[in-house]
């Protein structure tokens, strides 16, 4: 007569406890578990926090650098001077509007610089390629040339190396005597302001300023050479909006720079591809062996608990739960390690500032915790089977 | 019973074992990978950019001025010094030979194109394309092909020794001509094997073998320029200085090393009355580029190095952290900590041996992996590494599990048979 109630007592409880788990008492019980097992056994907590930290932080900067770094390269491929070459078509002289067409086209993308050239003849009758050029333009452009001295005043002449030679007999009276050039008729008297050398067909012209050089002979730009920013994919769209910008000129790609800068680029992306599938797949497999080992190492908690009548979800749950904020912490923190050692590389190797970019840090998050909840997962998916009292007794 | 203990651990203890091995092994495979990357990649990225073209000009030393407008030449043709043909392939005679990827003697002559009654003037480009040529013992090929690679034919190269011409692509446009046709040159006749696209001066020229050009200007053997593509070291302070200032030994490093002015210099010395040059735009940039990406990818070894030295501690001080209970036996038997401690340590170390051995080979093969499917090319590993490699390994190794040996080695025997702490 008695057994039912006590049944139902114990039902209810049994029930009654179900209920106050499921709310307050419960959560902060497992809250407590969580932080109680990270601060219980610190040495082991903090080397696999360490281990997480390491492989996010490699992560990061190598998924910052990567993006970066083709614009950091782009940028030094700029130094090879123009991509693009703006001419007449079938060598008719470029419009006069063209200059401020391109620029307004390019809206600072980019560096221009107009050329305008003549065939001359010095005082003695020799010709000679006189070229009009605006040289703080070209100083920004073409960073190679070797230039002693630019001209700073009108009537100032940049003279090529070989040139030298044409102008006067010796290099020392070339470089500092005056000098008459003529054209059509027309004289213009320079002074030398210093020589120029690269190596190619300018050794052996004269540059003069655009201004100089309209005033003596009347000829306007025939080519314009642009240096635009970008991946290949945006050159090419500057170049389609430049040919329609200015439909009398015949604008071409400069082939040797463009795809050899492709060539390299790509390359060096590949190689860069590579190193970081190789060191993130270290960094993972890292906190994946350290992270099966902390949890193995605690199957005597899990079996207690087991044993006190938690439920294999609860367990799992719980696991999950300490592998995830796990994952979270050190992703965060690998995080802002990352992004100083990927800006510590911009400043050492690209003299610029690499920007942090906050899209990796999702990525990082949500692969960090997939896992560390992986590793989590696999020890128990093993204990699981495993009679607690096995485990306790050290078995 | 020393060594049984080991060889015990090993026998039973086959999944620990084969954990921390693997860690070793996917530890040293990847920092050999990336050094061997590390070390090929200048060379590789130097080859690359030889795409960009020839980084060294060689004129005639007594040349006179070009007066040249978008590749149209207004001075008579037969003005000016030339370089003998026959001396060219002396440039495989120079210190840096092995470092010359190419080079493509140039001889632009004008001529005057017969059709229709009319005489348009062009300038008609003398070049090799691919010509065998072969100095002492050495068989090589050389022309605009390896030198000009952007360089595109519609159509067939011309043979060297062939009667066939290159039409550029605007010229062609103009005068109406396909590949197959036949064409009037000032007085002779040639047939059109392509058409040339540049995006330069050469589309509105006719490119031809050499002897053709040699032929219409009536001097056999002569050379206008030789473009130079050689593979270069990236310029430092030493390069700039004048080589006739410099002291005996200082000398000598400047001339033995693939500077763009050393090899200039030794280009001029093995052909006679010339003048070499390196072309800046090329040379200067192409210094600063190969040095970029040869800075971060060392900065990237770097990370790979200490990511995998991590790894692999991390996994060692795991196995050992794990075994608390053997080391708490042992003690209880009476072993010293020392005698602990080595046991440890040598197990350590033949695990290092053995996961340095096999990852160094994977390593290896992994390296040859990504320099075919990257650069087309090998990246060998040098063996001289191994020993280095595995140095290494034992000594990442034993680092990592020192902390962890230490620890374990002062535990109480009591409380770690009880499995606490």
């Amino acid at each position: 007569m008695s057994t039912p109630p006590t049944t139902s007592a114990s039902f209810g409880s049994a029930r009654n406890l179900a209920a106050s788990r499921s709310q307050g008492p419960h959560t902060s019980m497992f809250l407590r578990m969580l932080l109680r097992a990270a601060v219980l056994r610190r040495g082991r907590a903090t080397s696999a926090l360490l281990a997480v930290v390491v492989a996010a932080a490699a992560a990061t900067a190598m998924l910052t650098l990567f993006v970066d770094v083709q614009s950091k390269l782009q940028r030094e491929f700029r130094n090879f001077g123009a991509n693009i070459i703006i001419v007449g078509r079938d060598g008719a002289p470029l419009p006069a509007d063209t200059l401020p067409r391109v620029e307004s086209t390019l809206t600072g993308r980019g560096l221009v610089a107009p050329f305008a050239m003549v065939v001359a003849r010095t005082g003695d009758g020799q010709p000679i390629v006189v070229a009009g050029a605006d040289f703080d333009r070209v100083r920004q452009l073409d960073r190679w040339w070797s230039v002693d001295n630019w001209p700073s005043a009108p009537q100032q002449a940049l003279i090529g190396v070989r040139a030298r030679s044409i102008i006067s007999s010796s290099a020392a009276a070339a470089t500092s005597q005056p000098f008459d050039l003529s054209f059509q008729g027309h004289v213009i008297h320079l002074r030398p302001a210093g020589t120029v050398q690269t190596g190619a067909a300018e050794d052996s012209r004269i540059y003069l300023s655009t201004s100089d050089f309209f005033a003596w002979t009347g000829v306007k730009p025939s080519t314009i050479e642009v240096a635009a920013n970008g991946s290949a994919d945006e050159v090419t769209a500057i170049m389609h909006q430049l040919s329609q910008a200015v439909p009398a000129a015949d604008v071409h790609p400069v082939r040797q720079i463009m795809e050899g800068e492709a060539r390299v680029l790509g390359k060096t992306r590949s190689t860069l591809v590579a190193a970081t599938v190789l060191i993130i797949l270290t960094a993972a497999l890292c906190v994946l062996s350290t992270l099966m080992g902390w949890v193995f190492d605690r199957r005597r908690d899990f079996a207690i608990m087991k044993a006190l009548g938690a439920s294999q979800r609860l367990l799992n749950g719980f696991f999950a739960a300490e592998a995830a904020a796990l994952g979270a912490t050190g992703a965060v923190i690998g995080f802002i390690v990352g992004i100083g050692i990927a800006a510590w590389i911009g400043r050492v190797n690209f003299h610029a500032p690499l920007e942090p970019r906050f899209s990796v840090l999702p990525i990082v998050v949500a692969v960090s915790i997939a896992v560390t909840l992986l590793s989590a997962i696999l020890p128990i998916s093993l204990l699981r089977r495993v009679q607690p009292a096995v485990i306790l007794r050290g078995e | 019973m020393f060594v049984r203990l080991v060889y015990e651990s090993f026998r039973r203890q086959k999944r620990r074992k084969l954990l921390a091995g693997a860690a070793i092994t996917l530890g040293v495979t990847v920092a050999t990978a990336m050094i061997a990357v590390a070390t090929d990649i200048g060379d590789k990225i130097n080859r690359e950019l030889r795409t960009i073209g020839a980084n060294l000009l060689v004129t005639p030393q007594e040349d006179s001025l070009d007066v040249e407008i978008g590749g149209v030449n207004l001075k008579p043709p037969s003005d000016g010094a030339f370089l003998d043909e026959a001396d060219l392939p002396k440039i495989k005679s120079t210190f840096w030979h092995n470092n010359i990827v190419g080079f493509a003697p140039m001889l632009p002559v004008n001529v005057k194109i017969e059709r229709d009654g009319q005489q348009p003037d062009v300038t008609l480009l003398g070049t090799y394309f691919a010509k065998q040529l072969s100095f002492g013992k050495d068989n090589f090929t050389t022309g605009v092909r390896s030198t000009h690679p952007w360089w595109r034919v519609s159509g067939a190269w011309p043979g060297d020794n062939s009667r066939d011409i290159l039409i550029g692509e605007k010229l062609a446009g103009r005068l109406g001509e396909k590949s197959g046709n036949e064409l009037s040159v000032s007085g002779r006749q040639f047939r059109v094997s392509g058409i040339l696209s540049t995006g330069a001066a050469e589309d509105d020229q006719i490119v031809a073998p050499l002897a053709i050009a040699q032929e219409i200007l009536g001097k056999p053997g002569a050379v206008r320029r030789v473009y130079v593509s050689a593979l270069t070291k990236p310029e430092d302070a030493l390069a700039r200085r004048d080589p006739k200032s410099l002291s005996g030994p200082m000398y000598d490093r400047w001339y033995c090393s693939p500077y763009p002015q050393s090899i200039a210099y030794q280009l001029q010395e093995a052909i006679p009355h010339s003048h070499a040059e390196q072309i800046r735009q090329v040379a200067q940039n192409e210094g600063t580029v190969l040095t970029r990406i040869e800075g971060l990818i060392f900065l990237i070894t770097l990370a790979a190095l200490l990511a995998s030295a991590l790894a692999v501690s991390a996994a060692m001080a795991t196995a050992i952290f794990e075994r608390r209970a053997e080391v708490g036996l042992m003690k209880a038997l009476g072993a010293s900590k020392l005698a602990v401690a080595s046991i440890f340590f040598a197990e350590a170390t033949l695990l290092a041996l053995i996961g340095g051995l096999v990852g160094f080979a994977a390593g290896g093969l992994l390296a040859r992996q990504i320099g075919r499917s990257i650069f087309d090319s090998q990246i060998g590993i040098q063996p001289v590494l191994l020993p280095v490699v595995l140095v290494v390994a034992v000594l990442v190794t034993f680092a990592g599990s020192a902390a962890a040996i230490r620890r374990a080695v002062q535990l109480d025997p009591v409380f770690a048979l009880r499995g606490e702490l």
